[in-house]
């Protein structure tokens, strides 16, 4: 008898046969590119999925214009190596009232540029599927969310209307207007997402490996002055330390880690070493109990 | 988090390549709360570690502010997630955890147990390989035992893990768990279950849970989590026949034609012959592609894409088989049926049927019986309810390639999606092919032998040999003249009150059929309907038997 099959590989497979059903049965899938590692592992997946062929849908990547320098620049590398087109949709309506998480708090903030403008996106080009690289483990709320995940026509996630989800045989029914998030990824933990990282060789954002960066202490967190929209309060100065990030967003959002960790290995070390989880360096999941739940309720990812 | 710290901290090569041979685990765990359910599954992530320090601290926050125990900490809490539930303190869903050791990754299936449970447990346990089902040491078997049990055999778990917890309460008594196991495999042998394993439990002492507990030296079996890391499972589905339902077709250029799914039981290799199971062509295996390399095979579980030596018409929605061992092909299913929805199955209604291979529309003929799920008893319903099981006939438009479910629980599970709301309305296993149509389908299979002018025969007694109410006679897939073969047993099928359903191709077949009427004196009806042409034969005068049924004999 062959070898059993890993873990990865299961997870792995699982993931292609979500992936290639949705290219089967909707109309007008797109796959939501958040830069991160878990994006890099979906995308990665989506391409094996496909081969030789480029996946059949694009990417898209709602740009808050507070992401991180280098993310913008490994997105637009990667969209052109994978041959996707990628689509890049800014909440103008946002910008142009100079919604910035200094002024407006992580809330609000998070609420404009990231949730209605992921709405606007998929209204504008009337996506019908979106895949989205959330994983059950990261937060408690997330543990019930189903595979395919139904949204009514104004985005709206119901946990009543969600669907049983029985085998792997996935009901992809939809009215007009209503869409469904596909989470290809839910079962991976983010130590599952390391070591495929790892064993397939994905290339990831530079900002996951340790370097000397300049990171301002606000909060009791580890900022990096990105650029020069980052004002300093009174008090603060600009240090330089060797930091990495262990989750990518906006990078006034986003606390770094002190960490000498240079290599995949050397951050899986340091991951399985630490006591906190990933979600900790996430200035918007410390709102409130069940903030998630509530923000998914509102249409956010 | 921090297991196996040395490794990690002094080789983590060494730990990363001994994690990529972990294998991979799913279970469900059924029991209610007052069984310690979710402290066991809490205990079990507790003990490998894998809950964080910013979780630890939400939960002893929360422990303080809702636990049960006192402002001590409540595992519980560790597994609750949506706020409004926690706020009604019910969970109503299904969650999973995850947690990791040397060995193994595993999945848990969380339901709750309350009234949405035969839904909630068939959900998890659809993607189960092994059920752990607790038992409070003190109460022994409870209904809901025999219920989870049931479940659990239903949807084809061959492992079950019979956890006796709350020993501590016992004195961990060795006559009381052995009684309790004795019961349970009596009760159990009836099932079909592949093998038992009982364990005497602490989850909240922690006793056989990860180590052997000193409490009980005359328990000489495994620790929960000893045999949850070696149960063997991957066997289940790899010796079975080939089958892949093919689930894309890849065509990036002209020169290259894949085919994408995933197996769903056997093993393939390059060279290997194949079955189109509808068309029943055969084609020889080309390529294993995938993007790291070209394998030589694949087996249960993984999604490949196959390239064939040939060229052969495959689109979405057919399954690939071995060439000596096809899977049914037919339109009349009998399945069994978990109801999920508020709104009853409505028998005749269209709803859609999505198997691993296509989405058919269908319906449901007849309700053959219902299953009581504490008693096991059957019942005769007209239709079935929110969390009822039952059997049920249905008519597909087209036919469709499964396996029965006992054999394959990929190829023989469906779901059942309502047209209109597009809810997903009950869950679908196959028993096999409905009596009267096998033959039907073995005579058009013979279609192209009878081209030779003279009327086709069609022995109706098959018919008849079907359950009370309607049976039905498929004529759809004939295409020169009919004659009919009757016999007494047909005749005496109707004078019972039961009638024939003759699902036309056109109006031509009418004349065989009217004859048929005529020589027998017989009664019909006729509706033109969007698939065709229905004729309902029946003896007049006579009462339906099939109404009778539902009235427990009262006015016969």
């Amino acid at each position: 008898m062959s070898k059993n099959l890993t873990h990865l590989q299961q997870l792995e497979a699982e993931s292609i046969h979500i992936i290639r059903e949705v290219a089967s049965e909707f109309g007008n899938p797109v796959m939501l590119y958040s830069i991160g590692k878990d994006s890099a592992v979906m995308l990665h997946l989506a391409r094996k999925a496909f081969y030789p062929a480029p996946p059949p849908f694009p990417l898209m990547h709602v740009d808050t214009t507070w992401k991180f320098r280098e993310m913008i620049e490994f997105r637009d590398k990667m969209a052109a190596e994978c041959g996707l087109d990628l689509i890049v949709h800014v909440n103008e309506e946002g910008v142009r009232q100079g919604i910035s998480p200094f002024t407006h708090g992580s809330s609000l903030y998070t609420d404009i540029m990231k949730t209605e403008g992921l709405k606007q996106a998929l209204d504008r080009y009337k996506f019908d599927a979106a895949f989205g690289g959330a994983r059950r483990d990261e937060e408690k709320s997330r543990a019930k969310e189903r595979i395919f995940s139904f949204r009514s026509a104004n985005h709206r996630w119901d946990p009543k209307l969600q669907r049983p989800e029985l085998w792997n045989l996935y009901n992809t029914r939809i009215k007009p207007g209503e869409s469904i998030r596909v989470f290809p990824i839910s079962n991976w933990t983010e130590l599952d997402v390391w070591q495929y990282i790892h064993l397939e060789d994905i290339p990831i954002v530079p900002l996951y490996f340790a370097a000397v960066r300049p990171v301002v202490e606000r909060d009791g967190m580890l900022i990096m002055v990105d650029d020069e929209r980052l004002e300093l309060k009174p008090g603060e100065t600009v240090q330089y330390k060797s930091v990495r990030f262990r989750t990518l967003g906006c990078y006034p959002l986003t606390a770094a880690v002190e960490s000498e960790a240079t290599t995949l290995p050397q951050i899986i070390q340091e991951m399985l070493l630490t006591r906190t989880s990933e979600r900790q360096g996430r200035l918007i999941d410390h709102d409130s109990a069940g903030s998630m739940e509530k923000k998914k309720q509102e249409g956010y990812f | 988090m921090a297991h196996q710290s040395e490794l990690i901290e002094d080789d983590i090569l060494a730990y990363l390549k001994s994690h990529e041979e972990k294998t991979m685990l799913r279970f469900i765990t059924c029991g209610s709360v007052d069984d310690g359910k979710s402290t066991l599954i809490g205990r079990l992530l507790w003990d490998s570690k894998m809950v964080f320090e910013d979780q630890l601290e939400s939960l002893e926050a929360d422990s303080k502010k809702v636990g049960t125990q006192g402002g001590a900490i409540d595992y519980a809490l560790l597994l609750d997630g949506l706020q409004a539930e926690r706020e009604q303190g019910i969970t109503i869903d299904v969650a999973y955890r995850y947690f990791s050791t040397e060995k193994r990754k595993f999945i848990v299936a969380d339901t709750p147990g309350h009234e949405q449970y035969t839904r909630n447990m068939i959900t998890g346990a659809s993607t189960a390989q092994v059920a752990i089902i607790l038992v409070d040491a003190r109460k022994g078997l409870l209904t809901q035992t025999r219920r989870h049990s049931y479940l659990v055999s239903l949807v084809g778990i061959k492992h079950i893990v019979l956890a006796v917890n709350k020993m501590d309460l016992i004195d961990f008594n060795q006559e009381k768990f052995e009684a309790i196991r004795n019961d349970y495999e009596q009760f159990a042998a009836s099932l079909g279950f592949g093998d038992i394993t009982a364990i005497p439990l602490s989850a909240l002492g922690g006793d056989n849970m990860i180590e052997p507990s000193a409490n009980t030296p005359w328990y000489e079996g495994p620790t929960l989590m000893n045999y949850l890391e070696n149960v063997p499972v991957a066997g289940d589905s790899r010796a079975e026949q080939f089958r892949m339902p093919v689930q894309w077709v890849n065509r990036p250029h002209l020169d290259f034609r894949g085919f994408c799914g995933t197996i769903a039981s056997g093993t393939i290799r390059q060279g290997d012959e194949l079955r189109v199971a509808a068309s029943g062509q055969m084609g020889r295996v080309a390529r294993i592609v995938t993007m790291n390399g070209d394998l030589p095979e694949a087996t249960a579980g993984q999604a490949i894409t196959l390239t064939l030596e040939d060229e052969i018409d495959i689109s979405r929605g057919d399954m690939l088989s071995s060439p000596d061992a096809p899977p049914t092909y037919a339109r009349h299913p009998e399945a069994h049926l978990v109801w999920m929805h508020d709104e009853p199955l409505q028998p005749g209604q269209i709803y859609l049927v999505k198997t691993a291979t296509a989405v058919t529309p269908g319906r449901v003929t007849a309700v053959q019986y219902a299953v009581d799920v504490n008693t096991l008893e059957q019942k005769q319903v007209p239709t079935l309810k929110l969390n009822e099981i039952g059997v049920a006939r249905l008519e597909l438009d087209r036919p469709i390639s499964f396996d029965p479910y006992r054999q394959n629980r990929h190829t023989g599970s469906f779901i059942l999606i309502d047209r209109f709301s597009n809810a997903t309305v009950a869950a679908g296993m196959i028993i096999g092919t409905t009596p009267m149509e096998s033959p039907l389908t073995a005579k058009r299979a013979e279609r192209s032998d009878s081209d030779s002018g003279l009327p086709k025969r069609i022995n109706l007694s098959e018919a008849a040999a079907g359950s009370a109410g309607v049976s039905v006679v498929d004529l759809t897939g004939e295409w020169g003249a009919l004659e009919f073969d009757v016999s007494t047993s047909f005749l005496d099928y109707l004078g019972k009150g039961n009638r024939i359903l003759f699902r036309l191709r056109d109006v031509e077949q009418l004349q065989a059929v009217a004859l048929l009427a005529y020589d027998h004196t017989l009664s019909f009806e006729f509706d033109r309907t969007t698939e065709g042409v229905s004729i309902l034969l029946f003896m007049r005068g006579i009462r339906s038997g099939s109404r009778l049924s539902g009235d427990d004999g009262i006015g016969i």
